[in-house]
């Protein structure tokens, strides 16, 4: 039983998340927005200029852009969410401690863990939001019911790895451990989840091994949406595979959290 | 719970009987019995390791504890966390200011987590600002702040809620005595306005100048209890002759002063006589031809309990 409804916990941590925002979102725009835009037009404008866009090959996009941009996006989602549940909340666990001070009030660690995660739905959302819109005027949605889709896939691919890695943050000791996450699975899931180039390149294993990632999940739904050419089968399939790891991260890190913070 | 002697309604704040805390094979509290009164200012004293903290994080309600029965406010800390810490206040051992917010947005969300409304919060922030002398850092960098400063601040958190029953860990540790005593008339301010002060300490000077009632823990169990007078009058002399002689000559005229007093300690570099008249022995001292290269007769204080309890000095 719980004393403090889930909901009226996480609310009185809006304060907190909304003053810590205010006095450090500035650090943040040049790499949740340029960055992103700078891959845009160096990969999707400049390099892709010189990649013959045979749309059979390039999952229904009618050119390289159409095809990478929506890969950037789902690959901003994944950053923008992973970012906010590492170094963050090692401080709040150790650095700071501001987690054992929350606890020191009627909050809980299922406060924490949800209030932490509806900052980084907020960050994921508002970082999308900007990327979206700046993208609009190229004309690169086929559809406006396509671009809001669009945006709703990135909520939901950002909490599935927010929840999954930030079990993982409540679990490791010491932030080398965010060195291997980066270098081992971030950068390589950036590369080769059908970002930058479908999948079927890898050839039958890779492939495989490609689609049981949930980068290439995001990336492939992502682009459905915005190319318009969508296979609602396997759309379901993307948004179950998401939702269960979503699902599953809330229980683990609710679980890490808890034990990881017993005194 | 009723006050047997006066017949009348006692609230216990706190109670505590065969309270335990394990963490694997460290036994760190070994069953403990605890009553705190409302309005007491009460005191856990003890070295370092003594289990101060694990019982302060128990009574906190973050810490379940592994034996024993624990009540705060009547209710049990397993069952009514997060009833109990809604009028708790709580100064930890060690600080959790977020440094990343200013001074007053430390205080702001601490009071939110309460649920306290947004314009309560504030008005109680700038009065508790006030209250510890810091409200010309309101918008510093908690980097900035010394020691003292995060300390009282800390306090000043801890009283957002305006708890019922206000718990300090060490509030004083790694100050410097200026400082110290800051925190100390700050404190006493808050015991006359009747709020109830559980504070830990190894310092014997904060656990007289602020507790009513004290136990003296050592390795995870009660030692002694009582008032400060009343543990002095029952385990020391009104006074102590500290007697100082050469490296090494400690040992060996202790049994030549043993008749002196009612009882002598061997520290390594200085001998304890414990007598009503001090000056008596220093003079008896004196006659028999021994001649210390130092003298002291001083008033028994906490730390000569410490000492007859355990055989061990509070500060190593
Ligand atoms: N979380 C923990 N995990 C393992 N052991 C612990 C933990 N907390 C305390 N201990 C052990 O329990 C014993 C009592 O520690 P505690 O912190 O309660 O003592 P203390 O009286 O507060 O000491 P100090 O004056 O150093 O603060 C020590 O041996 C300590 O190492
Ligand atoms: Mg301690």
């Amino acid at each position: 039983m719980r004393e403090l409804p889930l909901l009226e916990g996480t609310v009185r941590q809006l304060d907190y998340w909304w003053t810590l925002y205010l006095r450090t979102w500035r650090g943040g725009v040049v790499s949740s927005f340029l960055t992103p835009l700078f891959y845009v037009v160096a990969i999707g404008v400049l390099l892709g200029g010189f990649i013959e866009g045979d749309p059979a090959q390039l999952n229904g996009a009618s050119s390289y852009l159409l095809f990478v941009v929506p890969g950037l996006v789902a690959s901003q989602t994944m950053n923008t969410a992973i970012g906010e549940v590492t170094y963050p909340v090692m401080g709040l666990i150790k650095w700071h401690r501001g987690y054992y001070a929350m606890l020191a009030t009627p909050l809980a660690p299922i406060h924490l863990v949800a209030g932490t995660l509806m900052f980084t739905l907020f960050r994921v959302a508002s970082t999308t939001a900007v990327f979206l819109l700046v993208l609009a005027p190229f004309g690169l949605f086929a559809t406006w019911w396509g671009a809001v889709l669009t945006f709703l896939v990135q909520l939901l691919l950002g909490m599935a790895f927010a929840t999954v890695i930030f079990a993982f943050s409540a679990r490791v000791r010491t932030d080398e451990a965010y060195g291997v996450l980066f270098r081992l699975v971030v950068f390589p899931l950036f590369l080769f989840s059908g970002a930058f180039f479908p999948i079927d390149n890898l050839g039958p294993v890779l492939s495989w091994a490609a689609r049981l990632t949930p980068l290439w999940h995001g990336v492939d739904l992502s682009r459905m949406l915005m190319v318009n050419v969508i296979d609602w089968r396997l759309a379901l399939v993307h948004v179950a595979v998401l939702t269960v790891l979503m699902a599953a991260g809330w229980f683990l890190s609710v679980r890490a959290l808890t034990e990881r913070l017993a005194q | 719970m009723v006050n047997e002697a006066s017949g009348e309604s006692v609230e216990l704040m706190i109670s505590a009987r065969g309270l335990t805390k394990t963490f694997g094979e460290v036994e760190a509290v070994r069953g403990i019995d605890v009553d705190v009164r409302r309005a007491e200012a009460f005191g856990f004293l003890g070295p370092n390791g003594a289990g101060k903290s694990s019982t302060m994080r128990m009574i906190a309600a973050v810490s379940p504890p592994t034996g024993g029965t624990l009540e705060i406010f009547g209710l049990d800390p397993t069952a009514h966390g997060a009833g109990i810490r809604a009028r708790l206040g709580v100064c930890p051992q060690q600080d959790s200011l977020d440094t990343e917010l200013n001074v007053f947005d430390n205080l702001y969300i601490y009071g939110r987590y309460f649920g306290i409304p947004r314009a309560d919060v504030k008005a109680r922030a700038h009065e508790l600002l006030e209250f510890v002398q810091l409200t010309d850092k309101a918008d510093s960098r908690i980097d900035s702040l010394s020691g003292g400063m995060k300390r009282r601040l800390t306090i000043a958190r801890s009283l957002i809620n305006s708890p019922d029953l206000l718990l300090l860990d060490e509030p004083t540790t790694g100050l410097d005595p200026q400082a110290r005593h800051v925190v100390w008339d700050r404190l006493f301010r808050l015991k006359q306005q009747g709020v109830t002060l559980v504070l830990t300490t190894h310092y014997m000077d904060e656990a007289e100048q602020l507790c009513d009632r004290l136990v003296v823990m050592d390795k995870g169990r009660i030692v002694a209890e009582g008032s400060p007078l009343a543990l002095i009058a029952e385990h020391s002399t009104r006074e102590v002759a500290e007697l100082r002689f050469g490296v090494g000559e400690h040992e060996g005229t202790a049994a030549r002063v043993s008749d002196l007093g009612e009882r002598v300690e061997v520290l390594p570099d200085r001998l304890l006589v414990y007598a009503e008249d001090g000056e008596e022995v220093v003079t008896k001292v004196h006659e028999r031809g021994l001649s210390p290269v130092a003298t002291l007769v001083r008033r028994s204080t906490l730390e000569d309990v410490f000492l007859r309890l355990t055989g061990r000095t509070l500060v190593d």
